[in-house]
């Protein structure tokens, strides 16, 4: 049982980083499981290729969340290039938890909205991104 | 792997007793169980997966209203049909053939008597509830509704129940109108009075909500349909396995089930119609079997119901279909629903008392099936199941094909609990374990 709800995870879940809104992103998607309910919002403020600010809403299941939270803070100051590049192993590395087939659109939607995000992106976004409205902390 | 359970935790809980009902009138059946009290831990004893271990621990299966678990008489009529008796039925004119056949139609009779059809003729076999009232959306359907035609329906549909008609209307450019449910998932009829005067050409409903348990009262709106001019169609795929169903009774013109939640086998299921709309209605699938004379450039159309049972059925699940009946009728459907009224009592009182905070959703116990939809504050219901699962409880999470439903509830997903013939306080007992154990894991200070 423990495999799954380490402490880490319910810590991410409990108190997501990046959790928030920017207020004008230059890439943003909003993803969702309809299976399960799992919905959230990745929004991506991006300089000279660069994840610059990044920040998530949304609810959803402790595995989804914490998958969002996880994600973002990886991706932040990271190239476009490479995160494009990510596959769903390199996300299941950093939740570093045992996911069973049922449960991986749970664990994968955070990569998966932010792919959707980066498909979708004006090719020249406004030059500067804003601060993240609220980031991290609350849960 | 599951295997087979030994020395295993006692399945009664203080809390079960047998259930002191007169059995009902069904044949003595291969359960051998007519005449004595309904006892659901006994009878355990006749489903061997309830025997199996998840996880090393006894299944507790709390998932029936998803699919029922089968009883070893209808594994063995399954089973025998594919040892000694297996030939198309109504193609063969030798022996075995003709055995085939006679066990199909048989089947057909015993699952028509089951829900109280006047003729087994009006008794289509079909693969479920789904395909049962898609049947109708499309031959009935394409034949009676067109432009500005009116469908109601209610806002706590099974999707099977929804989806069909919303294509339907799209295609016929008809109306959609919805019944709503109260707060304590009630439909409401008052409602339904007001959308009567728009003259619908059907009113569709289920009998009892697999998410919410409400058991409807499908006579009195059957009446008010009727008086209105509507023909009435019944999701019965809820009811069947767990009330007594008189189709006569009820009044209504289509009524719809599936096997595989009353015991039987998945791929069985019927659609009630009557005689006379069967008749009138052009074939659903056209191929075998459904026709009686086929030339190069035109057919006729067998006899109902035959004529919407094209190709080579599931004739193993019809005889498995048949055997279900039997477990069932030996049991007596009032002493089921006495059972199953019983457990759920049990539940909503235990899961209110033992689990702070908890959200149930549907009414109370008398009118309600064996089904228990609900949250724990502040824990997704994904991550309930999970936990749950470790416990060796199966259940639903998520939105049980009832979408809008949760939609109305602003609700993303449910926690559901659901039960059968074979389930106990017992079973009650885990879940209520399992859930502290989610409330230790997830709630405040963990």
């Amino acid at each position: 049982m423990d495999d799954l709800y380490r402490d880490y995870i319910l810590e991410h879940y409990r108190r997501p980083h990046n959790f928030g809104v920017l207020e004008s992103p230059d890439a943003s998607f909003e993803g969702n499981n309809p299976l399960c309910g799992d919905r959230i919002t990745i929004m991506l403020g991006i300089r000279d290729g660069v994840v610059a600010e990044v920040a998530f809403t949304g609810r959803g299941c402790a595995i989804s969340q914490a998958s969002a939270s996880l994600l973002t803070d990886e991706i932040r100051g990271k190239r476009v290039e490479e995160v494009r590049q990510m596959t769903p192993d390199d996300l299941l590395d950093l939740l570093g938890i045992e996911v069973s087939p049922a449960r991986l659109k749970c664990a994968l939607l955070s990569l998966d909205t932010v792919s959707h995000a980066l498909a979708e992106r004006r090719p020249d976004g406004p030059g500067e991104p804003a601060a993240p409205a609220a980031a991290g902390g609350e849960s | 792997m599951a295997e087979t359970m030994t020395g295993a935790r006692a399945l009664r809980s203080a809390g079960d007793p047998a259930v002191e009902v007169a059995t009902g009138d069904g044949p003595a059946s291969a359960a051998g169980r007519a005449g004595r009290p309904f006892d659901p831990v006994a009878l355990r004893a006749d489903f061997p997966i309830l025997s199996t271990l998840s996880h090393g621990r006894p299944l507790i299966y709390l998932d029936s209203a998803a699919t029922s678990q089968k009883p070893l008489t209808v594994i063995d009529a399954v089973d025998r049909w594919n040892r000694v008796q297996n030939a198309n039925p109504h193609r063969g004119i030798y022996e075995l053939a003709e055995s085939a056949t006679n066990a199909y139609e048989e089947a057909r009779a015993r699952a028509a008597a089951f829900i109280g059809a006047p003729d087994a003729r009006e008794l289509v076999f079909v693969r479920n509830a789904t395909e049962a009232i898609n049947l109708v959306a499309y031959a009935w359907g394409r034949q009676s509704i067109g432009r500005g035609d009116v469908i109601v329906l209610t806002e706590m549909e099974h999707h099977a129940n929804l989806v069909p008609w919303q294509i339907l209307v799209q295609e016929a450019d008809a109306d959609l109108e919805f019944i709503p449910f109260d707060d304590e998932g009630r439909l409401r009829l008052d409602v339904l009075d007001v959308l009567l005067r728009l003259k619908p050409k059907l009113v569709a409903f289920t009998h009892v909500s697999n998410t919410l348990g409400t058991i409807n009262p499908v006579r009195e709106m059957t009446e008010m349909a009727h008086a209105a001019g509507a023909l009435v169609l019944i999701d019965g795929a809820q009811a069947v396995p767990h009330l007594p169903v008189d189709v006569a009774e009820i009044g209504c013109d289509f009524y719809a089930f599936s096997g595989h939640k009353m015991l039987a086998p998945m791929g069985s299921g019927g659609l009630w119609a009557r005689r006379e709309l069967l008749e009138a209605m052009p074939p659903f699938l056209a191929g075998g079997d459904m026709i009686r004379e086929v030339h190069l450039r035109r057919s006729s159309w067998n006899d109902v119901p035959w004529k919407f049972e094209a190709g080579t059925p599931d004739a193993a699940a019809a005889v498995g279909l048949a055997a279900a009946v039997d477990y069932l009728a030996a049991l007596g459907m009032d002493a089921v629903r006495a059972h199953e009224r019983d457990l759920t009592a049990y539940a909503l009182e235990t899961l209110r008392r033992e689990i702070p905070g908890i959200a149930i959703y549907g009414p109370d116990a008398d009118h309600r099936g064996g089904v228990v939809a609900f949250n724990l504050p502040d824990v997704h219901p994904h991550d309930v199941a999970q936990v749950l699962d470790r416990h060796a409880v199966a259940i639903r999470a998520g939105h049980h094909c009832t979408m809008p439903l949760h939609e109305r509830l602003d609700l993303s997903a449910t926690v559901r609990a659901s039960f059968s013939v074979y389930s106990t306080r017992a079973d009650v007992d885990v879940l209520v374990e399992g859930l502290h154990d989610v409330m230790r894991i997830f709630g405040p200070g963990a």
